[in-house]
């Protein structure tokens, strides 16, 4: 028991867990981590997350793709290889705003989805063990820091009293 | 949880959380019926016919379709064209709708990205066998090559290319990072086994973590907003591919919005077919109701109604436009000799529609069902109407002419079906068919399970 660094407590509702988050903050215990089957409403702010820059690298790399499409298009049109296409002018820029464009959205979403799979370590493992077989089902559990020499299942169990739990451990 | 007076509930039934995995998941872990068996021989056999009138034709060349030097481009861009417009509701739902928080949403978006990605699938096919010779495809991207020569980045047809690519690529995305929560669920559903090994590998070792799930979040509202201009985006450019030609019928600047709409319409169409079948097949009715096909038929009057609009707007510019070409492309449209194509767009593409206005119809499944077959057969007819009828007849007089579709044609269109039915069928039994994290989210808003105000009152 010593060896784990962390108290789970498992709930069947979502509102009894934001009640124990809630009393726990008042505690001051330390929150690890929750997990839950669905993104809980509410629970960002109690955990004093702060809010994902997953937009900033999008809107980042987007910028990136839409100067490198135009850039591409203007000089293949206008140093590489200029072509007269009836008649018009070889830097042409309506012409060149479809594919910037695309190439925006392309580079923006790419990056977009590789940042949260590299942020929260999504990857493919044969070896993953869920911490419980229900938590993708109906289950909500809290993880409490219990590395702290105060922190116990005793005095949890007493924060936590009056709340609905399936099990503190 | 406040529950609106107004609104029917968006899920039926008594419902737990553990009993919407469980309802979701049932077709991945059941085994399937006979009706499935018999949707995947028939859909699978018509693959194989199509397939085989692909390898045809790039194997004895494109001589083999209806296309002569007049009409030099028919059948295969209509269905294209249809098939990318299919496409477009799917995208149309899952970002645009998640965008203005419609909860109806929440049971239909998975299988109608599903949809979308097999459609673009489809949809890829047809320039790939219209260039002739499949193996020189690479030839559209701009590579450096040893002759110096690049794409013509001011044709449409070349932005096509990048529009489609990225479409598929950010539709692939979007539909993915949806399922890994949903591959999660199914994973540590499973007992032991080579199925477990392999979800487990797909469901990129999800936890279910608050922290993910803000990023999660955040991801998807920021792909749906980037998809929406997207989706706008891609149909004016395949509408450009006409719009920016000097064809009579076809140099039109009204092209961009009217594809649009006219592509959510059959979307739209599609999805309802679709899931009209699997609702009732994967005892799905809770999640999908009739308050979901109700919504998406009153989507179905305003599409087709921009549609009929569209249409009335091209007919009041051709006369208004003083341009006796514009005006005879028109009048042989509708009085040509293909003035039967125009009829059956007419009435499956602009009357089907109205008929929605009465509630009666469009709370009935087997109406519904019935109108948005018409509607996919009427919205085919209307890129063949405007290609083939603008095409047949131009300024040459000397050149006009009649184009008929082959076998072989006809084939394509079967097998792009068939694949699309076949690949449609095998997702249902492999990722679940309802996002069953974003049901679970909105099962005490929007659910019909009594709530804590409800019962405080009893």
């Amino acid at each position: 028991m010593n060896e784990r660094k962390y108290i789970s407590v498992y709930f069947d509702d979502e509102k009894y867990l934001i009640q124990a988050v809630k009393k726990l903050n008042e505690s001051n215990e330390t929150i690890l981590d929750a997990q839950t089957p669905f993104p809980v409403h509410g629970l960002d702010g109690l955990l004093s997350m702060k809010r994902s820059r997953i937009p900033v690298g999008g809107f980042i790399l987007g910028f990136v793709g839409a100067f490198l499409a135009f850039i591409f298009q203007a000089w293949v049109f206008t140093v590489s290889y200029p072509l007269i296409i009836g008649g018009k002018p070889f830097f042409s820029v309506p012409t060149f705003v479809p594919i910037t464009f695309e190439v925006t959205v392309l580079f923006a979403g790419v990056s977009m989805v590789f940042a949260l799979l590299i942020r929260s370590n999504l990857k493919p493992e044969y070896r993953f063990e869920p911490l419980n077989d229900r938590i993708t089902d109906d289950m909500f559990v809290v993880l409490i820091d219990s590395t702290g020499e105060k922190t116990t299942i005793e005095k949890i169990k007493s924060t936590l009293s009056g709340i609905q739990t399936i099990e503190i451990r | 949880m406040f529950q609106s007076p107004l609104r029917k509930p968006l899920i039926e039934g008594t419902k737990t959380y553990q009993s919407i995995t469980r309802e979701i998941l049932n077709p991945m872990v059941d085994k399937p019926g006979k009706l499935w068996y018999f949707g995947v021989t028939i859909s699978s056999v018509a693959a194989l016919f199509g397939l085989t009138m692909m390898a045809w034709t790039v194997w004895q060349g494109i001589g083999t379709w209806g296309e002569n030097r007049t009409v030099g481009w028919a059948f295969e861009i209509t269905t294209f064209v249809w098939w990318i417009g299919i496409g477009h509701a799917g995208t149309f739902i899952s970002a645009i709708l998640l965008l203005f928080r419609q909860k109806w949403r929440n049971s239909i978006n998975r299988s109608a990205e599903a949809m979308t990605i097999f459609a673009v699938i489809c949809a890829a096919i047809f320039p790939l066998i219209h260039l002739g010779r499949p193996l020189l495809t690479f030839f559209i991207f701009p590579y450096p090559n040893t002759r110096g020569l690049w794409v013509n980045f001011n044709s449409p047809l070349v932005w096509d290319v990048f529009a489609i690519s990225t479409y598929f690529t950010i539709s692939l995305l979007f539909w993915y990072v949806g399922l890994i929560p949903d591959i999660g669920t199914l994973r540590d559903k499973l007992k032991n086994g080579f199925k477990k090994k392999i979800y487990k590998f797909l469901s990129f070792s999800w936890k279910g973590s608050a922290r993910d799930w803000h990023r999660h979040e955040i991801t998807s509202i920021m792909l749906a907003a980037i998809a929406t201009p997207l989706v706008l985006s891609v149909h004016s450019i395949v509408s450009m591919d006409f719009a920016t030609s000097i064809l009579p019928g076809w140099h039109t600047t009204i092209f961009p919005p009217y594809f649009v709409a006219g592509a959510i319409y059959s979307g739209f169409a599609m999805v309802l077919t679709l899931l009209i079948i699997t609702r009732k097949a994967l005892k799905l009715e809770d999640y999908i109701t009739v308050e979901h096909i109700e919504s998406m038929n009153k989507i179905l009057i305003a599409t087709g109604s921009i549609v009929g609009l569209a249409y009335m707007t091209e007919l009041f510019m051709a006369w208004y436009s003083g341009v006796e070409y514009e005006q005879y492309a028109f009048l042989n449209r509708a009085t040509g000799p293909y003035w039967w194509a125009y009829m059956i767009m007419i009435t499956c593409n602009v009357v089907s529609a109205q008929l929605l206005w009465i509630k009666k119809l469009r709370t009935s499944l087997y109406f519904t069902f019935f109108i948005s077959i018409v509607i996919n057969i009427g919205m085919w007819f209307e890129r063949f109407v405007i290609i083939v009828t603008s095409l047949h007849r131009d300024y040459l007089t000397s050149s006009w002419t009649m184009y008929k579709p082959t076998i072989v044609e006809w084939g394509l269109l079967i097998g792009t079906l068939g694949i699309f039915f076949t690949s449609f069928l095998l997702f249902i039994r492999v990722f679940p068919v309802i996002s069953i994290f974003e049901v679970k989210s909105i099962m005490k808003s929007s659910g019909s399970n009594p709530t804590e105000k409800d019962q405080s009152h009893e």
